[in-house]
C-alpha cells in the first residue's frame, strides 16, 4: 500500500477567507492528511471546524490559500477535470426533471459517453444501489433514503477511484440512516472506493471509518487522528460491541478535548 | 369549462341587471344614490346606446357587415380575430427569443445585467402610440432577401415589444434559481457554461417560464391589437374596433361583437400556453398553474 501514491495527499493545507477584509476568517490552517486508496475516512468536528471546506479543497470547489494538495498524485483542478471523484451532499440533489436513470447518467453524459454505454452504466449501478427496477421513475417518486441511494449511484457511475460525501445521511432517520451506511460500507467493498466522508455523528464516523479525523474550529486544524479499523465483516452486531463503544468514547474524548483546548485559549485572548 | 360558463352567465346577468334597472334607477328623477358631493361615480343608462342588450349584440354577428353586403359580421369578426392571433403568435415567439436571449446574456455576464436591467424596466414606460409611428418610418428603410417591411410586421415588432419583458424577468431568475449544491456538483464534472445551462439552469427555469409566458402572451395580444390602430393595418380585429365603434351612434351593439372577437382572441392564446404549460409540467412533481 505505501509504493502506491496517496488517493488524497495534504501537507500544511491553509484556507483563509476575505482576506485583508474585516471579516477574514482562517477556516484552515496546517492541515496535513494523506488518505490511502481504498481507506474510509472521516473528518468530525463542530460546525466551523473547516471539515466541509476541507471537502472543497479536495473537490477543487475552493482553492488553497497555500500548501500542498494532490488528487491521485495530480493537482486538484486536473483531478476534477479528469473527474477523478465523485460527490454526494446532504441533499440528494436529483433533478427532478430527468428520471432516475438519466439522474445517473448525468456524469457519463459530461464525459461524452454515447447512449447505449450510459444505459449500461446506469443499470449496473441501480443494480449495485439495489434499485434495479426504479429506473424509468422520477426523483420525487422515491423516498428519503432510496434518493440518497440515487446519488450514491450518480457519484460513482463513472467508476471514480475516490468518493467525497458530505454529510450524505444527514437527513436521513435514524433506521434509514444505519441501513445506508451497512450499504455504503458493501458498496464501496465492491468497487475498491476511497471515501473521504464529513459528518456530525460520532457513531457514524466510528462505524463507517479506518480512520476518524477529529476537527476543531477557531482556527480550523486537525487536533487527532483516531484509527478505528473495526474490521471487513461489520454488521448490526459490530454496533452493539464493546470495541464499537471504547472507540466511540475515544473519539468524544477527543472533541472534548478539542472543545475544551478552544474555550481556554479563549480565555487567554481576554 | 363549467366554471368558465358560470362565469360569462355572471358577466352576462350583471350586464344586463345593471342595464335594465340599476341603470335607469339611478337616473331617476331625485335619486342622490351613486352621486357623491355633487360627483357622478356611477354612470346612468338610460338608453340602449350606452349598454346595448346582449341578445342585440349576438344578433348582430349574423347581420351583414354594411347595407348590401354578402359578408355577415360573425365572419368579419372570425377573419380578423384569426389574423390578429397569426400576428399575436408571431410577435410571441419573437418576444421569446428577444427575451430568452436578454436573459442568457444576463445570467452569463453580471455586468450586462447591472448596465442592461434598467433599460429594459424604462423599455416599458415608453407608450406604444409613440413607438408605432417610427417602426413604421424604420422599417420602411429596411429591406431583405426580397422581404419588405409591412404594416403588420410593425405591428408584431410591437407586440413582441411588450412580450420580452415578462420572459426576460422570468428567465433570469428561472436561470439564476438553482441552489449552490446543484452548481457544485456541474462544476465537480469540471461542466462548461453552456452545458451547465442547458442541463441545469434552463430545466430549472421552467417553472418560472410558465407564468411568465401567460403573462408574455396577454401582452402579445394586447401589443398587437393596440398597435394595429396605430400603424393602420387594417386587417385586424384591433382597427375592426376602431371601425365599428365609428357606427356608434348607428348600430351601438355591433362594436360589441368585435369586442366579442378580442375576447376570443385572448382565450385562444391563454389556451395555447396552458397547452404548453401541461406539455413541459408532464413529469414534474406536483405544479400549480398560475
Amino acid at each position: 500500500m505505501s509504493e502506491q501514491q496517496p488517493a488524497v495527499h495534504a501537507a500544511d493545507l491553509e484556507k483563509v477567507f476575505n482576506i485583508g477584509r474585516p471579516t477574514q476568517v482562517e477556516a484552515l490552517v496546517g492541515v496535513t492528511l494523506d488518505v490511502q486508496p481504498g481507506e474510509f475516512v472521516s473528518l468530525i468536528g463542530p460546525s466551523g471546524c473547516g471539515k466541509s471546506t476541507l471537502l472543497r479543497l479536495i473537490a477543487d470547489l475552493l482553492e488553497p490559500t497555500a500548501g500542498e494538495l494532490a488528487v491521485n498524485g495530480k493537482s486538484a483542478r486536473q483531478a476534477r477535470l479528469d473527474q477523478d471523484y465523485g460527490m454526494a451532499f446532504q441533499q440528494s440533489g436529483l433533478f427532478d426533471w430527468r428520471s432516475v436513470a438519466k439522474n445517473i447518467e448525468l456524469p457519463l453524459e459530461l464525459k461524452g459517453w454515447d447512449k447505449a454505454k450510459r444505459r449500461a452504466r446506469s443499470k449496473e449501478m441501480l443494480e449495485l444501489v439495489r434499485l434495479g427496477d426504479r429506473g424509468s421513475s422520477m426523483p420525487w417518486q422515491l423516498s428519503g433514503g432510496q434518493q440518497q441511494r440515487i446519488a450514491i449511484a450518480r457519484a460513482l457511475a463513472a467508476h471514480p477511484p475516490l468518493l467525497l460525501m458530505d454529510e450524505p445521511f444527514g437527513a436521513l432517520d435514524e433506521m434509514t440512516r444505519e441501513h445506508m451506511q451497512s450499504e455504503l460500507l458493501r458498496i464501496c467493498s465492491e468497487t475498491h472506493t476511497t471515501v473521504v466522508f464529513v459528518t456530525h455523528s460520532i457513531p457514524e464516523a466510528v462505524y463507517l471509518s479506518d480512520r476518524v479525523v477529529v476537527m476543531s474550529p477557531g482556527p480550523g486544524r486537525i487536533t487527532q487522528i483516531i484509527d478505528v479499523r473495526l474490521g471487513d465483516q461489520r454488521d448490526d452486531d459490530t454496533r452493539e460491541a464493546t470495541e464499537f463503544y471504547q472507540k466511540i468514547t475515544e473519539v468524544r474524548e477527543a472533541l472534548r478535548g478539542s472543545e475544551l483546548g478552544a474555550a481556554a485559549r479563549g480565555i487567554e485572548d481576554r | 369549462m363549467a366554471y368558465g360558463m358560470l362565469a360569462a352567465g355572471l358577466v352576462v346577468g350583471g350586464w344586463e341587471a345593471y342595464r335594465r334597472w340599476f341603470g335607469p334607477w339611478l337616473g331617476a328623477e331625485g335619486n342622490e344614490v351613486g352621486t357623491v358631493l355633487g360627483w357622478k361615480i356611477l354612470p346612468r343608462t338610460s338608453a340602449n346606446l350606452a349598454m346595448p342588450p346582449v341578445e342585440q349584440m349576438i344578433d348582430e354577428l349574423t347581420k351583414p357587415e354594411v347595407r348590401g353586403s354578402s359578408t355577415a359580421v360573425w365572419q368579419a369578426v372570425l377573419e380578423a380575430t384569426l389574423m390578429s392571433l397569426w400576428l399575436a403568435f408571431a410577435a410571441l415567439v419573437l418576444g421569446a427569443v428577444v427575451g430568452l436571449g436578454v436573459a442568457i446574456a444576463m445570467s452569463r455576464f453580471k455586468i450586462v445585467q447591472r448596465g442592461l436591467m434598467p433599460y429594459l424596466v424604462i423599455s416599458q414606460t415608453i407608450p406604444l402610440i409613440a413607438l408605432a409611428p417610427l417602426t413604421v418610418t424604420w422599417g420602411g428603410e429596411i429591406s431583405f432577401f426580397g422581404f419588405e417591411w409591412q404594416k403588420w410586421t410593425s405591428a408584431v415588432v410591437l407586440g413582441a415589444f411588450l412580450s420580452f419583458f415578462p420572459l426576460a424577468i422570468g428567465a433570469t431568475r428561472g436561470f439564476a434559481s438553482p441552489t449552490p449544491a446543484a452548481l457544485e456538483l456541474m462544476e465537480s464534472y469540471a461542466s462548461s457554461w453552456w452545458s451547465t445551462w442547458r442541463r441545469l439552469r434552463l430545466p430549472s427555469a421552467v417553472p418560472f417560464l410558465l407564468p411568465a409566458l401567460r403573462l408574455a402572451g396577454s401582452a402579445a395580444v394586447f401589443g398587437v391589437v393596440v398597435s394595429e390602430i396605430s400603424v393602420g393595418y387594417t386587417e385586424g380585429i384591433g382597427y375592426l374596433t376602431l371601425n365599428y365603434l365609428g357606427e356608434g351612434t348607428a348600430r351601438p351593439a355591433k362594436v360589441f361583437s368585435a369586442v366579442l372577437g378580442t375576447i376570443a382572441l385572448g382565450l385562444l392564446m391563454a389556451t395555447a400556453v396552458g397547452a404548453l404549460d401541461r406539455f413541459l409540467g408532464r413529469r414534474r412533481p406536483t405544479q400549480e398553474l398560475v
